[in-house]
């Protein structure tokens, strides 16, 4: 299965290093790959330094695109995390 | 080394004053031996690598779990030192290296830092960029394995000293016994570094930002190290030791009396008697508010048992919690604050609407009325535990009367299933409301003959009234408890207040910061609840002022129109009224 959405970074401070973690967290706990793109730069999403140097203020759009066999359910979380700002909004 | 006396001057980050002997922390960086190996080697070289990062591995959950519990809240940062540690950008990227470039771990290693330096270098937010230091923390850390350069053992430190280093980073400041740390003295950092946030916790003396310090001494070099001035003094004469030593022992002397007169009553010099709460989260907090001098909890939050359980509390829970601590404090008063919380923070637990903005969503009171079901059991529990001591209620977040009088109708019905189960309670238990959204204070003369009390919860109120949301660091500056328009709000609560003849007290973290009292009992404040930790101090200071005199001054500084000229005027004033308790008087 594969996912591709848009996301939108809501929260205060950007994906800095707590943000970061709760996505990389998240992601370790499934089976599915996960890409962000930014712009023309794209990272793997299970490494917090390559998440963190994507340089991703409040308001930065992102695609994020799920590989996998939970992709679904993990599309859905990850959304989940951006639209509820890491629970800093 | 000469043991010439030198005077510096840093950043005081931490107030006090200390004596002793340095502890030079010497963390280096470690050279890099940098190897080209045989293709043979490669796998051997990567095994040895793997082992260093298991090793780093161990070390820092071990640190993690001997974090001392007021450090608990660090804990987020070593867990992301772990997080890097298995990085792919770092891990992955030196295990390449070592294969194909056949050089050794360490200078692969290095190789992978000094590319991710290289892209963080490029990002603009400095709050993100920044964060390259604790990749270089954990770097360090593999690369004292890799070396075998034996990391100096802070953990066990012989004699009390000083830290004297470079900078710490937060895994360092872990690892420290604080029981053998006097202060510390760094070359960098700042207000806001992890350092003098960790001094301020452990209440040790520090001073940042001394340049070299580190080059001007060595382990046991004696130091005075002024946290209130940011002066150190590195070998000092013996004029200096007497002076220091009498600062020192006067500020002592002046927190014990602080102390050991906690039980005191709080009367002003003119004798009125202010009545000084305590605001508590735990159960187990109440049982040692009275030793602090707290004369009954003026706020008992209520959320803890509602966000520690997957499920929802069950009513013997809360009525048990309740229960303990109202026989704790009786004959003394507890206020009991009906669930504070949005349905945000229950979400797993109840089916919750999104809301875009929670902090004007559905809270507390609102949220309370909306879920009658959740609100009953919770009102249940609070009138059972009226039989065991001297119970009150206190809503939060309300805005209207219509919300008032919704709560007094269910509390009635609860009185009445209790009735119909014969289940004691007391029947005239008071009800209060809390003051903190601004159209509360506007209608508070018609509000005030519907309830039993009234308390201001500055918190709220100020962000609400200054529209300003204090955890956004853009607006963060605008929050200022000595906005005229916030004591013109106060003043007016309790005007409403005494003309109903109802009692006021006020919550917020205002009632236990020293500049804010005075001017508070001077508005007309006779009840104030606040952080158990600094009541001893509060008391002291209601102890030493005139209610009288303050009222005069309270009077002049409503007049006054801007939140900065009436900051300096209180704190003058306090400076000059109580100069023995200046170290005190810095402002929220």
């Amino acid at each position: 299965m594969e996912f591709v959405k848009k996301l939108r970074v809501k929260n205060e401070l950007g994906l800095h290093a707590r943000s970061a973690a709760q996505i990389v967290n998240l992601i370790r706990k499934h089976k599915s790959k996960v890409y962000f793109r930014k712009g023309n730069q794209t990272v793997e999403g299970d490494s917090i330094l390559s998440i963190l140097t994507l340089n991703c203020p409040k308001g930065t759009e992102l695609e994020v695109k799920v590989v996998g066999e939970d992709a679904e359910d993990l599309i859905e979380k990850i959304t989940e995390l951006f639209e509820k700002g890491f629970g800093e909004l | 080394m000469v043991s010439k006396r030198i005077e510096m001057q840093g950043i005081p980050v931490s107030s006090g004053i200390i004596i002793g002997k340095a502890r030079l922390i010497d963390r280096e960086k470690v050279k890099v031996p940098l190897r080209k190996i045989d293709e043979s080697f490669v796998q051997y070289e990567i095994e040895r690598f793997k082992k260093a990062v298991e090793e780093v591995k161990r070390q820092l959950s071990d640190l993690k779990n001997r974090l001392p519990d007021k450090l608990k809240e660090h804990a987020f940062i070593l867990d992301s030192h772990l997080m890097i540690l298995n990085d792919s950008m770092l891990y992955d990227a030196t295990v390449e290296r070592i294969k194909e470039e056949k050089i050794n771990a360490e200078w692969a290693l290095k190789r992978a830092f000094d590319e991710i330096k290289k892209l963080f270098s490029q990002i603009e937010d400095s709050y993100i960029s920044e964060r390259i230091s604790d990749v270089e923390n954990v770097v360090q850390r593999i690369l004292r394995i890799l070396t075998g350069k034996k990391k100096e053992d802070i953990s066990n430190m012989e004699e009390r000293a000083i830290i004297v280093a470079h900078d710490l980073s937060p895994a360092d400041t872990a690892e420290l016994d604080s029981d053998k740390v006097l202060g510390f003295v760094t070359n960098g950092g700042g207000r806001t570094s992890h350092t003098a946030i960790l001094a301020r916790a452990l209440k040790l003396p520090a001073v940042m930002g001394l340049c070299s310090v580190t080059d001007k001494v060595e382990d046991g070099t004696i130091l005075i190290v002024d946290g209130d001035t940011g002066r150190v003094i590195v070998n000092p004469d013996e004029d200096d030791i007497s002076y220091y030593e009498e600062r020192r022992r006067q500020r002592e002397k002046v927190k014990n009396s602080i102390l050991k007169e906690a039980y005191l009553p709080a009367v002003t010099l003119d004798g009125h008697r202010i009545s000084v709460m305590a605001n508590t989260e735990f159960l187990q907090e109440v049982f040692s508010v009275k030793e602090q001098g707290a004369e009954g909890i003026g706020l008992y939050r209520t959320e803890f048992l509602y966000l520690s359980h997957k499920e929802l509390p069950k009513e013997e829970e809360l009525f048990e919690d309740y229960k303990k601590a109202a026989e704790a404090i009786a004959p003394d008063p507890i206020i009991i604050r009906t669930l504070d919380i949005g349905a945000d923070k229950l979400k797993e637990k109840i089916t919750a609407v999104e809301e875009t903005n929670p902090a004007l969503g559905l809270r507390a009171i609102r949220f309370c009325l909306k879920h009658p079901d959740i609100f009953r059991i919770q009102l249940r529990a609070i009138l059972r535990a009226s039989a065991y001591g001297n119970v009150q209620i206190m809503l939060p977040m309300i805005s209207s009367l219509e919300e008032i009088l919704e709560t007094k109708k269910l509390i009635e019905d609860v009185k009445k299933e209790l009735d119909t189960e014969g289940i004691p309670y007391n029947r005239n238990i008071k009800i209060g409301i809390i003051i903190e959204v601004p159209s509360t204070v506007i209608i508070a003369d018609t509000l005030a003959r519907h309830v039993d009390f009234f308390s201001i919860g500055t918190n709220d109120l100020i962000q609400y009234t200054l529209a300003i949301d204090r955890i956004n660091k853009e607006v963060a500056y605008l929050y200022e408890p000595f906005h005229p328009a916030i004591l013109r709000m106060i003043k007016s609560v309790i005007l409403s207040a005494e003309k109903n003849r109802i009692p006021v007290s006020l919550c917020g973290e205002m009632a236990g910061d020293p500049l804010c009292v005075p001017l508070l009992i001077g508005l007309g404040l006779k009840k104030l609840s606040m952080n158990p930790r600094v009541i001893p101090l509060i008391k002291r200071i209601i102890r030493s002022i005139s209610a009288e005199e303050l009222k005069k001054d309270a009077e002049k500084i409503l007049e006054f129109s801007t939140s900065k000229q009436i900051k300096t005027y209180v704190t003058e004033r306090m400076k000059r009224l109580l100069p023995d308790l200046e170290q005190y008087f810095t402002g929220l």
